[in-house]
């Protein structure tokens, strides 16, 4: 059932198009990547912030409300050229393990990132307490890491 | 059996060839080549991988804030929030980030160095490095002395507005050409090449005699 789906993602003609280009791959990539920075630029600017870092003068949620914009600009970056790279080896993904670390991860990140997170940081911080804020950016992070290092190894192991 | 009998050279001839190739950059790299830690790391099976690893996360760290800083010089993050507090409060970040760029990077050449080194996208790359470290050390010099000026307006001054543009772009170039780094399109053994991409690489081709 799941393999016949990606059976059938294998025969786009988008995925199709994609593994013929001897470039497209390589371009889509990149465009990955450079929504890579963005991404994680603003997931550490908001969770260093929760663990006492970085932007410390300003509140957690004044961060996080300046950082939702680029969160969500980037993501839809990262999952249309995502799902770009998927469609020009959806059989090689099937069979990978990175592939699934990486989607159960995500899967967990998107939701937890826009419920239990975003609820956190616009908080009052004087009613919270710190530990919360520090377990979330934690987890947070962990969940980010996994997406990133899964999509990484992907390349590597076949 | 065709193949022609070629007298290796003695140990005195070899290292006369090593000495005198030390002296172009070229000649650097074939000698970090073959030092002991280039190919213990070319050849290991997760040490490459996981220094590659490293070089690409940390990108979130460096490259992420950076970004964010120049954001505020374009006055699209958190233009209420003084541009030095930032610039204060984010550079320690970055620096981490920068050594763990650097040294990771540093890794990855030394185990590829005269592939990486004849490179048309690391040659791409280095150049915007250097160009990105003069951006960075002109806005330092000139526009961020008179920061107090204008630290409050939500959109900075033209100048510091187009280094923050400038910054963005070679990023980006520095990013991208890093990526193409692995794809052999241009490379030496891939011949032919245009004149212009041999010249770009520094390739040497033999004509053929016949």
């Amino acid at each position: 059932m799941l393999l016949a789906f990606f059976q059938w993602c294998e025969s786009t003609a988008l995925g199709t198009a994609i593994r013929m280009s001897p470039w497209a791959f390589a371009v889509i990539e990149s465009v990955h990547l450079l929504g890579l920075a963005v991404i994680g630029g603003v997931v550490l600017l908001v969770d260093l912030r929760m663990l006492g870092f970085g932007l410390r003068d300003q509140r957690i949620a004044e961060i996080a409300r300046a950082a939702f914009p680029w969160l969500v600009g980037s993501l839809i970056v990262m999952l249309l050229t995502g799902v770009g790279l998927f469609l020009s080896e959806p059989l090689k993904c099937y069979e990978s393990r990175p592939f699934w670390l990486k989607m159960i991860s995500l899967a967990l990140a998107v939701l937890f990132t826009f419920t239990v997170r975003w609820k956190v940081t616009m908080a009052d911080e004087t009613r919270l307490r710190p530990i919360w804020f520090k377990l979330v950016a934690l987890v947070s992070l962990t969940l980010w890491f996994g997406v990133g290092a899964g999509g990484r190894w992907i390349g590597f192991a076949g | 059996m065709t193949e022609a009998f070629v007298a290796p050279p003695t140990t005195a001839t070899r290292a006369a060839i090593i000495r005198a190739d030390r002296m172009s950059l070229l000649g650097a790299c074939q000698w970090l080549a073959q030092t002991r830690g280039s190919i213990a790391l070319h050849e290991s099976t997760y040490m490459y991988p996981i220094v590659e690893s490293v070089h690409v996360l940390t990108l979130c760290l460096f490259v992420g804030m950076s970004v964010l800083f120049d954001l505020r010089l374009l006055g699209l993050v958190l233009p209420q929030v003084r541009a030095s507090a930032i610039s204060v409060r984010l550079m320690p970040w970055m620096k981490v980030g920068f050594a763990i760029m650097v040294i990771s990077g540093a890794l990855l050449f030394y185990a590829v160095p005269v592939r990486s080194f004849q490179n048309i996208f690391f040659r791409i790359k280095a150049i915007a490095l250097v160009l990105a470290g003069l951006n960075a050390w002109i806005f330092q010099v000139g526009i961020r002395r008179r920061t107090a000026e204008w630290d409050l307006h939500p959109t900075p001054p033209p100048a510091a507005r187009l280094a923050g543009m400038t910054s963005l772009a070679l990023w980006a170039v520095i990013i991208v050409a890093g990526r193409m780094i692995a794809y052999s399109w241009f490379d030496c053994d891939k011949q032919p090449q245009s004149d212009f991409v041999n010249w770009a690489t520094g390739c040497t081709v033999e004509e053929p005699i016949d």
